[in-house]
């Protein structure tokens, strides 16, 4: 039995503003085991990167509350990592991308080598072993988020948490980094939380998909993807489970943006 | 999905540069060559009262500036004019951050700060001299509060506009508030804080030369309104030229330093440019 990761429990965020209050999520709840891919995916503009920097510690939610390994998150956890969907931003331009890789590890206690050491491997993992000392500008897009899931690798969370990290990046390149994540996940066993608004993207990836409604957010749908570990661009798309499931989450989605979709216990 | 490579190398390349080079160079000089011919003819021709001619200004460079004078005047002057800049650039950058990353402190000052900018400093340069007398310090501190604005206004607008996703990813992976404030904020704000550092060094020129031209003091800018006063004109110009020329090294030493600083952004821009 896996151990429970991450929990999330009755989670609501409000905005307060001059115009009055927006309510973005109104009850959100779920959990995550170690060692588990989770997809959360829903309409545009629901609220998913709201959500996100709640379960990272970066907003405070209005109600409810967000643990790791049973601990209350109130502000960044150290064991866990996050990549932006903005890598442009995210990445130091004055910084080369092994100083970029390495920042977040100089705090840690690590001697040089162990650093060194780690700092390589990350780059090592997501096929950037010869960029080193270019800085994240001179690289392309796609190898730009490489840099900041190599970041992500070498601060060795327990749980790397991914805001729509490939919405930016070109349709063959993103493909390849969907490939990189579930390698992750496969070969070191790192727990992923991913959001996306891509439904094919999330049936690709996830173990499980979670569907959001549209903001006020809840959670309109909690769902197994009972597809192979193995998957690959070509075949797992072409099967006809996947077609299925992807159907079924599509309806979801825009039931969610009719506003169709009813609430349980509302 | 191939790195582009941060600097053209490799022999082609190089004599290129050579050629470039050597053409930026005569486009540099060929515009001031002209006009000293110019300037040559109309005096020839015109003759007019207060315009010696390049030569005699020439000579008279030579004699003033070449000498004692420059270790008595000039170089008194440039230190002072160093020290200055130095000083309004640390308490610049210093106060700045702290301003700039205090949301309250920044709302608490920041309409005095644009009031005491607003103030021509020349018109310290009397106050100041009645409270601390015609000294070196009276000048520097001249210097220090005409040049140290745009450094802390351009530091205060840089640190407060630190992009949010990167705030967002220091807080996420736990940077120390050194690391912060070494490898976010302060790169983050080097490129504003280059611009006020630029205008900082035209002001300081600039009151440099007059906090020297009170009471008929010493330094590059008494000896000018010495000339002046002695009707000594070719002398008063080859001070004028120096100033110039003083202008144009530190334009120099400040390109020189900032490309090395914000190589970063100026590769940045161009990859923006397309």
């Amino acid at each position: 039995m896996a151990e429970t990761l991450l929990t999330v429990e009755h989670v609501k965020k409000t905005y307060e503003s001059a115009t009055g209050s927006v309510e973005a999520i109104a009850d959100i709840s779920f959990t995550m085991n170690s060692g588990e891919l989770v997809c959360i995916v829903g309409p545009s503009g629901c609220g998913k990167t709201t959500l996100l920097k709640c379960i990272a510690g970066l907003l405070r939610p209005t109600d409810g509350l967000v643990e790791l390994h049973g601990k209350r998150v109130t502000s960044p956890p150290p064991n866990m990592a996050l990549v932006f969907q903005e890598y442009g931003r995210s990445l130091y331009p004055w910084l080369t991308v092994r100083g970029n890789v390495e920042l977040p590890l100089k705090h840690k206690d690590l001697s040089r080598e162990e650093r060194r050491q780690l700092v390589d491997d990350a780059l090592e993992a997501v096929g950037l072993g010869h960029a080193h000392g270019s800085y994240p500008w001179q690289l392309s897009g796609g190898m730009q988020q490489r840099v900041a899931i190599a970041r992500a690798v070498a601060y060795q969370p327990e749980v790397l948490i991914m805001d729509e990290p490939f919405a930016a990046v070109d349709a063959q390149t993103r493909a390849d980094l969907e490939d990189l994540v579930r390698a992750l996940h496969r070969d070191r066993g790192m727990s992923i939380l991913f959001v996306t608004h891509d439904i094919d993207e999330s049936v690709y990836l996830g173990q499980r998909v979670i569907v959001l409604s549209n903001a006020p957010t809840w959670v309109q749908e909690d769902l197994a993807i009972d597809l192979a570990a193995e998957r690959d661009q070509i075949t797992t798309r072409a099967l006809p489970r996947f077609t299925e499931l992807r159907t079924h989450i599509y309806q979801q989605v825009q039931r969610a943006k009719r506003g169709q979709a009813v609430r349980p216990g509302a | 999905m191939s790195a582009i490579p941060a600097t053209a190398s490799g022999p082609q390349r190089r004599v290129g540069r050579v050629g470039r080079a050597s053409q930026s160079v005569g486009y540099a000089l060929g515009l001031p060559l002209l006009l000293l011919v110019l300037w040559g003819a109309w005096v020839t021709l015109k003759e007019p009262k207060f315009i010696p001619t390049p030569s005699q200004v020439y000579r008279a460079f030579v004699d003033t500036w070449v000498g004692p004078a420059f270790m008595e005047d000039v170089v008194p002057s440039l230190a002072r004019l160093g020290i200055g800049l130095v000083v309004s650039i640390a308490i610049g950058i210093a106060l700045g951050t702290v301003i700039g990353l205090v949301k309250w402190l920044r709302e608490l000052l920041e309409p005095s700060l644009e009031f005491f900018r607003a103030i021509p400093p020349p018109v310290m340069v009397p106050v100041i001299a009645v409270i601390l007398g015609q000294t070196g310090l009276m000048k520097v501190v001249v210097i220090v509060l005409g040049a140290l604005w745009p450094v802390l206004l351009n530091t205060i607008e840089g640190v407060r506009s630190t992009d949010s996703v990167m705030k967002d990813t220091a807080r996420a992976f736990a940077l120390t508030r050194s690391q912060r404030l070494r490898d976010l904020v302060l790169p983050a704000a080097m490129p504003r804080i280059m611009t006020g550092v630029r205008q900082a060094m035209s002001i300081g020129l600039i009151l440099m030369v007059i906090s020297e031209m009170f009471n008929a003091s010493t330094g590059l800018g008494g000896k000018i309104v010495y000339f002046q006063r002695n009707y000594l004109i070719a002398e008063m110009w080859s001070g004028i030229v120096l100033l110039g020329l003083v202008g144009v090294l530190l334009a120099v030493i400040f390109g020189f330093v900032e490309r090395r600083i914000l190589r970063w952004y100026h590769g940045l821009k161009e990859v923006e440019r397309g």
